[in-house]
């Protein structure tokens, strides 16, 4: 078996690479932890990048919201975690993305919702990565965003009758009674 | 006319017999989803051997018990589930709510947790304890024989929630007698009319 190559914070080649096809991207190192941001219309063709690049991964896809988050310009922040399995890089993609109203700093209630209610929506990574369908149905569970060609969004952990997104900063901690929404059955019942 | 008995032979009444076979003849539906249903193995174990109440034959199947354990936190999804089971048990049957997180949805207060599975599923006995130990388990078994010999017939008219609720509510209001207008509570009025909920007032 080939030996792994050690774990590396060196990012250097591959941010070279980046900002050759992109242009210049917003970048941070935390902890040894390379960091890039990226707008959302270029996310998918810099995963699409990445991944051809050898970042073959796709470790881990989550969400913040950044309601009243202290200096947050943007609301949802998502997370894409690659690794290389092969040099052994790893890389922290941040998309942040809004509700889809006029103004950004305007805050949408996220009330018993319709259907067709606006939602914050980015692009599916469900092509490039198999991993990212369910990781994306949890986001679109919990945050409520919406994953373009996604092949198949549906709510992962709720109920399917769940209308809201409960980990969005402004759904109260003990819901809106959806938990005492439940037949009572008695002794009659059976 | 006298009757004579040959000494084998014991008078009793057919529901105290019933009830003394079922409340030594416990089978237990497990539904375990937390860190009780650890406490719950335990109890069965060999250590704690539930078996010397009767109530050693854990089914997996909700056709063969007639006790469901709910031991552990029940969430929102979980909880159709759970009555389904429930219904699918056959009577008579009884349920042990185990556990602070069963009981009344524990530190879980959270917009996924069922606050107290009581609230949808009747319930007769309550196992305090995060997670209770095998012990109190024990003893909550010990009294849910004690009331089936107590309360049990061999028709189950002691499960008429009618009957069942009216006696608790007497029970829970007559703390509150000395204190309120009594006559002018329908609760009240409607409980002291109920002659038995009368008796245990004043027995205890």
């Amino acid at each position: 078996m080939p030996s792994t190559p050690p774990l590396t914070a060196d990012t250097s080649d591959i941010l070279r690479l980046l900002t050759e096809r992109f242009g210049a991207l917003e970048t941070s190192l935390f902890r040894d932890q390379t960091r890039i941001v990226v707008p959302e219309f270029k996310s998918l063709e810099v995963l699409a990048f990445l991944k051809d690049s050898g970042f073959d991964m796709l470790v881990d896809l989550t969400c913040v919201d950044y309601l009243e988050y202290r200096d947050a310009l943007r609301r949802y922040g998502l997370v894409y975690l690659l690794a290389s399995t092969l040099t052994n890089q790893r890389l922290t993609l941040r998309v942040f993305v809004d509700d889809p109203v006029m103004n950004p700093h305007a805050v949408l209630s996220d009330g018993p919702e319709a259907a067709d209610k606006p939602m914050p929506t980015v692009r599916s990574a469900v092509p490039l990565w198999a991993a990212a369908n369910w990781l994306e149905r949890e986001v679109w569970d919990l945050f409520g965003v919406r994953f373009l060609g996604h092949p198949d969004l549906r709510r992962l952990v709720m109920p399917d009758a769940f209308t809201a997104h409960p980990l969005r900063k402004d759904y109260p901690l003990q819901g809106r009674g959806e938990r005492h929404n439940f037949p009572v059955l008695t002794r009659e019942d059976g | 006319m006298a009757l004579e008995l040959p000494e084998n032979v014991v008078v009793s009444k057919l529901d105290e017999l019933a009830n003394w076979c079922r409340k030594n003849s416990l089978w237990p539906m497990p539904f375990a989803t937390a860190c009780c249903g650890i406490e719950l193995m335990a109890t069965g174990a060999a250590k704690h051997d539930l078996a010397r109440f009767g109530a050693e034959v854990f089914r997996f199947s909700p056709r063969q018990c007639d006790l469901m354990i709910v031991a552990g936190r029940v969430v929102m999804k979980m909880l159709p589930v759970l009555q389904r089971i429930w219904l699918q048990m056959h009577e008579p049957k009884w349920c042990i709510s185990m556990g602070a997180c069963a009981s009344t949805g524990g530190v879980f207060d959270t917009y996924a947790v069922v606050q107290g599975i009581d609230r949808f599923l009747p319930v007769d006995m309550y196992v305090p304890g995060c997670p209770p130990r095998p012990e109190q388990l024990i003893q909550a078994i010990i009294d849910l024989q004690d009331k089936i010999q107590r309360e049990g017939t061999i028709t189950g008219r002691e499960f008429s929630t009618v009957e069942r609720q009216l006696r608790k509510r007497a029970l829970v209001e007559s703390a509150d007698l000395l204190t309120v207008d009594a006559s002018r509570n329908p609760n009240i009025q409607r409980a002291m009319s109920d002659r038995s909920a009368i008796r245990r007032i004043q027995t205890s």
